[in-house]
């Protein structure tokens, strides 16, 4: 049975100008140890997705329909208070920024502390010792004196390590990751990322990896969900996705990103913008963009359909459009 | 016959004091604090091609850019601008006017309470090289155009853009003076990939079109490498790498760009095992001796923690510059044909 299930998730946004839709009916699930990884461009809703599961959407967002199930539990009707024990303790989180997830008037070692001895049946003198072992297994070099230092007195890379000791110190089955490495400089990345993995792996913790990198994605999800102006367009497993999107959203998006391996006469642009929230058009959310769009796609949404080895929102693959996809090019 | 030089810097430093207070510098028994931002940094650029600055936040990319254009005097050293002294070009404002330059953020860089083609029309009123308010207008048209906007935009203000148009009303302005340089810095890393892809391909275009010679500064390898003729990697305020685009991607010889490179995480998904390089980059403020890269490299030895090493043509790939004494010693394994990024075996 999959650890986490999102069906249907529906955000929303009330403002003076009506009501803004964030996320639009995105449903996914993860198995346990398992990697999922999200990516879209600025707002596409990924982080927004992982801010519902959590439950801290900033005001006035608000879940408006759908369920987030966590081991078959609902979770996004709990009162604060209980799912303020499930944070932290089932559910991990680790955010772009490491500086604003420490708070700077406590040492690292009280930070960790105080989070096991919140989730953990443990007292403070094991709670420290623990503190200082996962430091150790972070990477941290010399941890029992590190361990009572301020985060201010860490570097970026550091810190992050520290973050993410934080968020799988109380062993959550599932860890909600946005954009961990994006504050980073590339050969820490490497680092955090190898980190990262290797830890979820060890400890059979799900995870859920927010992030615009496709190179992050490709070497460390073991399936990718595509978001577009609030909705999964393709999901599927991450080599196919990378290597063969069905959607020619996602087609086009890992056509722009600049090779590193050869230089390319002109690289692959997406004309256009992604429509704001205020004026997603009707139908397929893409259609403005899309190469192949028809006057269907204009009209009618189309919903996740399998699509090439994964499943796709685009009405090309639906069987009665067969004769276009095979015109377009795509199949 | 070689291209005519656009642009030289020759053993430009830019030393930053960040000491605290002298009070507080009295009682606490410090001494100065200076931040080498830039320090000894030289190379060329031709005409008409795109010489490109890598490297991490705080290698001095950026300060190198603002060096060129002026906003920053060296401590030391000196900048060229076509064969002539930059503070007597940019004195001259017929020079001045040839240079421009395009920042990262479209988002802080264009006055919100001007509207489109007032942002595009200043460099030309500021130059004065048009004087008549209807013909600037058809100019602005024209840039706009050029850059793959409409002319009807010059009358909307920059909050009605998004990220990747505002980015195009930057590269008009920067055009509208007609300028042969462009010094461009992190023009695509606040864009969404889609985007970038619109904004690089555009860049190239212009290039090709108005024979333009670009400074190009990122952080991100894969563009660098859509985009130039020739680049230099950064380290700790130094050049480490100087090399045609070509050469460098293919044959990485400093250990600091191998470890770069070997970093990036890419599509190609080879499932290789890579040796992602230890540590972090150190304080500018108190660089390690020798060669700055020593504590974090797996091939120095004791010469690179005394002696800084000088930017000298590699052996067995001669069109590169390399500041490394393991590549001059041949420690790196290259001229055996089995380069390493290990130390040898005792």
């Amino acid at each position: 049975m999959s650890l986490l299930q999102v069906q249907n998730l529906r955000v929303e946004f009330p403002t003076r100008r009506g009501t803004l839709v964030a996320l639009d009916d995105v449903s996914f699930e993860i198995a346990p140890g398992e990697v999922l990884g999200v990516v879209g461009e600025s707002g596409a809703g990924k982080s927004m997705t992982g801010a519902a599961i959590i439950g801290l959407l900033e005001p006035p967002g608000r879940i408006a329909g759908g369920q987030v199930r966590l081991e078959g539990r609902r979770i996004d009707n709990l009162p604060y208070e209980e799912l303020r024990r499930i944070r932290g303790r089932q559910i991990g989180a680790i955010f772009q920024d490491p500086l604003t997830t420490l708070n700077p008037l406590y040492t690292v070692g009280d930070q960790l502390a105080e989070t096991m001895t919140t989730h953990l049946p443990i007292g403070p003198a094991e709670a420290k010792k623990r503190a200082v072992e996962w430091l150790e297994l972070v990477g941290i070099p010399a941890a029992a004196q590190r361990v009572d230092s301020y985060p201010h007195e860490f570097s970026g890379g550091m810190r992050q390590r520290v973050v993410i000791a934080l968020a799988l110190c109380a062993e959550p089955k599932l860890v909600v990751a946005d954009e961990p490495t994006t504050a980073l400089d590339v050969s820490i990345q490497a680092q955090v990322i190898a980190l990262l993995k290797n830890l979820a792996r060890e400890k059979g913790t799900a995870m859920m990896l927010v992030t615009h990198d496709m190179g992050v994605i490709a070497e460390t999800a073991d399936r990718v969900a595509v978001m577009y102006a609030g909705r999964i367009i393709e999901i599927g497993a991450v080599r196919e996705v990378v290597k063969n999107a069905a959607h020619p959203y996602s087609a086009g998006l890992m056509g722009s990103i600049p090779p590193i391996s050869h230089r390319v006469e002109r690289l692959q642009a997406i004309e256009g913008a992604m429509p704001r929230l205020s004026a997603i058009p009707p139908g397929c959310p893409y259609n403005p963009r899309c190469p192949f769009v028809f006057d269907r796609c204009r009209v009618e949404r189309p919903e996740l359909m399998p699509a090439k080895a994964n499943r796709a929102a685009c009405w090309l693959y639906a069987p009665e459009e067969a004769h276009r996809l095979q015109e377009s090019g795509l199949a | 016959m070689p291209e005519p030089i656009m642009l030289e810097l020759r053993d430009a430093a830019r030393h930053f004091d960040v000491s605290r207070p002298l009070l507080q510098r009295v009682i606490a028994r410090e001494d100065k604090r200076i931040l080498r931002a830039v320090d000894g940094v030289s190379f060329q650029v031709p005409k008409g091609t795109t010489l490109s600055l890598v490297g991490e936040s705080g290698c001095g990319k950026s300060t190198v850019a603002r060096l060129v254009v002026g906003l920053y005097q060296p401590t030391r050293g000196e900048v060229f601008f076509d064969g002539m002294p930059l503070a007597e070009a940019r004195a001259d404002a017929s020079k001045r006017q040839r240079m421009q330059m395009i920042f990262q953020d479209p988002y802080a860089s264009l006055n919100p309470r001007w509207r489109v083609s007032d942002i595009i029309a200043e460099p030309i009123r500021a130059f004065g090289l048009i004087r008549d308010r209807r013909k600037q207008l058809e100019r602005v048209g024209e840039l706009l155009t050029q850059v793959g906007l409409s002319p009807l935009d010059g009358q909307k203000f920059p909050h009605e853009f998004s990220g990747g148009q505002r980015q195009r009303i930057s590269i008009a302005r920067a055009l509208s003076s007609n300028p042969e340089f462009l010094v461009c810095d992190e023009p695509t890393s606040a864009l969404d990939v889609s985007v970038q892809a619109q904004i690089l391909n555009l860049m190239l275009e212009l290039q090709k079109r108005l024979g333009l010679t670009y400074l190009f500064i990122s952080h991100n390898l894969a563009v660098v490498r859509q985009v130039s003729d020739r680049v230099g990697v950064m380290y700790l305020g130094k050049l480490v790498e100087l090399a045609p685009s070509e050469t460098l991607f293919h044959t990485p010889r400093q250990p600091y760009t191998r470890a770069l490179m070997e970093a990036i995480p890419d599509l190609e998904m080879t499932g290789r095992t890579r040796i992602p390089v230890g540590g972090e980059v150190p304080s500018p403020i108190t660089p390690p001796p020798g060669c700055p890269f020593h504590p974090r490299c797996p091939l120095a030895n004791e010469r690179c923690r005394i002696e800084v090493p000088a930017m000298i043509p590699a052996r067995g790939t001669p069109e590169t510059l390399v500041a490394c004494h393991a590549v001059e010693e041949g420690r790196d394994g290259f001229l055996d044909g089995k380069p390493r990024l290990t130390p040898e075996p005792a």
